[in-house]
C-alpha cells in the first residue's frame, strides 16, 4: 500500500510541473475567497458601526418625544405636537420602576477666556448621565439641588474641553453661554465618533432651567422637556416598561380613549435589532454573490483537472500497470485538486484580509475581519477542491490500463 | 509450473466487427524460461500478454500463477499482483518525463509502500544492473532511446518480479541498440528472471529458447526455435 507522504509528494510534483497553469487555476479560488472575506469584513464592520451608533444613544433605553402636530388632517414631524412637560417626566419617574431623565436641546456659542466654540447645549434633569450611560472623566456630576435651584454650572464634552481649554484644567473655570456665565464642574469621558460621523463629545451639559430660558429661549414653555429618557434595569424589562410608560403618558397628557397617542416612545433595543438585521441581510447577500465567484473558481479547477487527466492518460495506465490501485489514482488526482484549491484559499485569505485592511485604512470604511476567516476559508477551499476534483479524479481512476497505455 | 492458463478466450467489439483476440488459448510456462510470442499484428499476442500480466481479463478460461487463481482476484488484488509479480517493459518505454531515472525506477516500490531510503538503494542497484550506474539523476529526455529502455527494464526489475513481460522491447530502437537490450534481457534470464517477450520480429524471437506462434487468436506452434 502506498504511503500517505508519497501520495502527497506525487501531487505536489504534478502541481509544480506546471507552475503557470497551477497558479492560474488557484487564482479562481483565490479571488472567490478574497471576495468573500473582504465583503464579510465590510458587512460586519457596517453592522458593528450601526450597532455602536444606536447603542451610543444608550442601552436598555426608551426615548419619549412629543407626537406629531396635526392641522386639518396633515400630520407634521414627530416632536412638533404639544411638547412634553416636567409633569409628564415626574409622572413617569414616580410610577415606573426605572431611572428617568429629561432634556432640552439648543445650539449656542460657548465663550471661554480668549476663545469660543459653537456646540450643542443639552439642558438636563437629574439622572441624565445615568440614563444616557455617560461617565465623568474629571470633576463631578450635577447635584439634584443644583438642577432644582437652576445653578449655572456645566459639564463639558471632551471635544469642547479641548477646543476651549486645550490641555489646561477646565474645572472651576468660567465659560459664557448666551452671555450668561457658567462654572465648569466636570468633563465627560470620551465617547468617540458615533455612526454617521457624529461627534458625541461635542456637547455641553447644564441644568435644564437655565438652558430653557437662556439658550432655547421663548419657543419653549417654562416647563417644557423635549425628550424623556427611561432606562430599564435590564433589557427584559424594556417591553413592559414601554407599555406602562405609554399608559401613564396617555393619562397625564389626557389622551381620550380610542384616539391616537400625542407622544411617541422609541424602544432603542428594537431599533438596534432592526438596524442589525438590515446590515446582516446586506452582508449575507453580498457574501452570496462572492460565494458564486468561488463556485466559478471550482469549475476552473474541474476544467484543468479534466485536461490533466486526458494529458496524463498514459501515465495513469503506467501507474496502474506497476501496481497502483484505482483508489490510489483517485486519491492522487483529488489531492492535486485539493492542493491547488487550498493554495488559492490560503492566498485568498491573505488578499482578503489585506483588502479589508486597506478599505479601512485608505477608504475609511469600518471593517471587521471575522475570526472564522482563516479556518473557514482553508476548509472551504479544500472542500471546493474535493467537490470539483472528484469527477476528473474518478475518470482517471476508471481508466482501463490497457487502453490508457495505448493512448498517444 | 509458474503459469498455467487454459482455454483463455476474449473477444472485442470494434464498431460493427467482433474481433476474436483469443480463442481457447492454453499454455504453461516454467520459472526461468525465456519465451517469445510471435505473430502478425492482430494475432492476439498483445492480448495474451495483457491477460498474463493481469492488465486485462479474459471472457472465459482459467489462469493460475504460482498456483494462485488470478482471475478470481478483485481489482485491488490484481493491482497488487501486477505490482509484485510482474515487471512490464513496453515498446515506448512509458517513463514519466517529470521524474528522474531513479524516481521512475522507484515508482513500483512507491506503490508497494516501501520506505524512501530502501527504495533509493534498490533503485541504485537496479541502475547498476542495467549499466546506468551514473545516470540516476537524468531525466528521460536527457537519455538516449537505448538508455531509456534500460531504465524501463530497471523499473520492471525493481520489485523483483517473478515474470518480466516485454512488449516489443526493441521496437522503438535501432538494430544495434536493440541487440544490446536483448543481450541485457538474456543476461537477466541467465541470472534467473523469467522473460516473456512479445515481438513480430522472427530474428529477435529466434534468440529465445522457446517460441509460441499465434495467428488469429490461436496458438499455432509452441516449441524451440527451428
Amino acid at each position: 500500500m502506498i504511503r500517505t507522504s508519497d501520495l502527497f509528494w506525487s501531487a505536489v510534483n504534478a502541481i509544480t510541473a506546471h507552475p503557470m497553469r497551477s497558479s492560474l487555476t488557484s487564482l479562481g479560488v483565490l479571488i472567490g475567497v478574497a471576495a468573500v472575506i473582504a465583503i464579510t469584513s465590510v458587512g460586519l464592520g457596517a453592522q458593528s458601526s450601526v450597532t455602536s451608533a444606536i447603542s451610543g444613544l444608550g442601552s436598555n433605553l426608551l426615548i419619549v418625544t412629543s407626537g406629531a402636530a396635526r392641522g386639518g388632517g396633515v400630520r407634521l414631524a414627530s416632536g412638533t405636537g404639544s411638547p412634553l412637560t416636567e409633569t409628564d417626566l415626574q409622572a413617569l419617574a414616580r410610577n415606573l420602576d426605572a431611572t428617568v431623565s429629561g432634556s432640552v436641546r439648543g445650539q449656542a456659542q460657548v465663550v471661554a477666556e480668549g476663545t469660543n466654540w459653537n456646540t450643542q447645549i443639552e439642558g438636563v434633569t437629574a439622572n441624565y448621565l445615568v440614563t444616557r450611560d455617560l461617565k465623568i472623566a474629571e470633576g463631578r456630576d450635577f447635584e439634584d439641588s443644583e438642577i432644582v435651584s437652576r445653578r449655572k454650572v456645566v459639564i463639558l464634552g471632551a471635544t469642547v474641553t479641548k477646543e476651549l481649554f486645550g490641555s489646561a484644567d477646565p474645572i472651576g473655570q468660567r465659560v459664557r453661554i448666551s452671555n450668561t456665565p457658567f462654572e465648569v464642574i466636570g468633563v465627560l469621558a470620551k465617547r468617540g465618533q458615533a455612526g454617521f460621523g457624529m461627534d458625541q463629545d461635542d456637547i455641553v451639559l447644564a441644568p435644564i432651567g437655565p438652558v430653557r430660558s437662556r439658550v432655547v429661549g421663548r419657543r419653549l414653555r417654562s416647563s417644557a422637556v423635549s425628550q424623556i429618557f427611561i432606562k430599564a434595569s435590564s433589557s427584559d424589562a424594556l417591553e413592559a416598561l414601554e407599555s406602562d410608560a405609554k399608559e401613564i403618558l396617555r393619562e397625564t397628557r389626557r389622551v381620550r380613549e380610542g384616539s391616537e397617542d400625542n407622544f411617541s416612545v422609541q424602544n432603542m433595543a428594537s431599533i438596534l435589532e432592526a438596524g442589525r438585521s438590515a446590515t446582516q441581510t446586506f452582508t449575507l447577500l453580498l457574501g452570496a454573490v462572492a460565494a458564486v465567484s468561488l463556485l466559478v473558481g471550482g469549475i476552473g479547477i474541474m476544467n484543468i483537472m479534466l485536461v490533466a487527466v486526458t494529458e496524463r492518460t498514459r501515465e495513469i495506465g503506467l501507474r496502474k500497470a506497476i501496481g497502483a490501485r484505482s483508489r490510489d489514482i483517485l486519491v492522487q488526482f483529488t489531492l492535486e485538486a485539493v492542493l491547488v484549491s487550498s493554495l488559492g484559499g490560503f492566498w485568498g485569505l491573505l488578499v482578503g484580509i489585506s483588502g479589508a485592511w486597506a478599505l479601512a485604512q485608505f477608504g475609511g470604511w469600518p471593517t471587521t475581519i471575522p475570526v472564522w476567516a482563516a479556518p473557514v476559508s482553508l476548509l472551504f477551499s479544500s472542500v471546493v477542491g474535493v467537490i470539483f476534483g472528484a469527477l476528473p479524479a474518478w475518470r482517471a481512476a476508471q481508466l482501463h490500463p490497457v487502453e490508457a497505455l495505448r493512448r498517444d | 509450473m509458474m503459469i498455467k492458463a487454459t482455454d483463455l478466450t476474449k473477444t472485442y467489439q470494434m464498431g460493427p466487427n467482433e474481433i476474436r483476440a483469443l480463442i481457447n488459448v492454453s499454455l504453461s510456462i516454467e520459472a526461468g524460461e525465456y519465451v517469445a510470442i510471435i505473430g502478425p499484428s492482430g494475432s492476439g499476442k498483445s492480448t495474451l500478454m495483457n491477460v498474463l500480466g493481469g492488465l486485462d481479463r479474459p471472457d472465459s478460461g482459467r489462469y493460475f500463477f504460482d498456483g494462485e487463481d488470478v482471475l478470481a482476484m478483485n481489482d485491488d488484488a490484481l493491482a497488487a499482483f501486477r505490482g509484485s509479480k510482474i515487471g512490464f517493459v513496453f515498446q515506448s518505454f512509458q517513463l514519466l518525463p517529470r521524474l528522474s531515472a531513479r524516481l521512475n525506477i522507484e515508482l513500483p516500490l512507491v506503490y508497494a509502500g516501501m520506505v524512501p531510503g530502501e527504495r533509493r538503494r534498490r533503485a541504485e542497484a537496479m541502475l547498476v544492473k542495467v549499466g546506468l550506474g551514473q545516470r540516476g539523476d537524468s531525466r528521460p529526455s536527457q537519455l538516449s532511446g537505448g538508455q531509456q529502455q534500460r531504465v524501463a527494464i530497471a523499473r520492471a526489475l525493481a520489485s523483483e518480479p517473478r515474470l518480466m513481460l516485454c512488449d516489443e522491447p526493441t521496437g522503438a530502437l535501432d538494430q544495434k541498440t536493440g541487440r544490446e537490450i536483448l543481450d541485457l534481457l538474456e543476461a537477466l534470464n541467465r541470472q534467473g528472471s523469467t522473460v516473456l517477450m512479445v515481438t513480430h520480429d522472427l530474428q529477435i524471437a529466434s534468440r529465445a529458447r522457446r517460441i509460441i506462434e499465434m495467428r488469429d487468436g490461436a496458438v499455432i506452434r509452441d516449441g524451440a526455435p527451428q
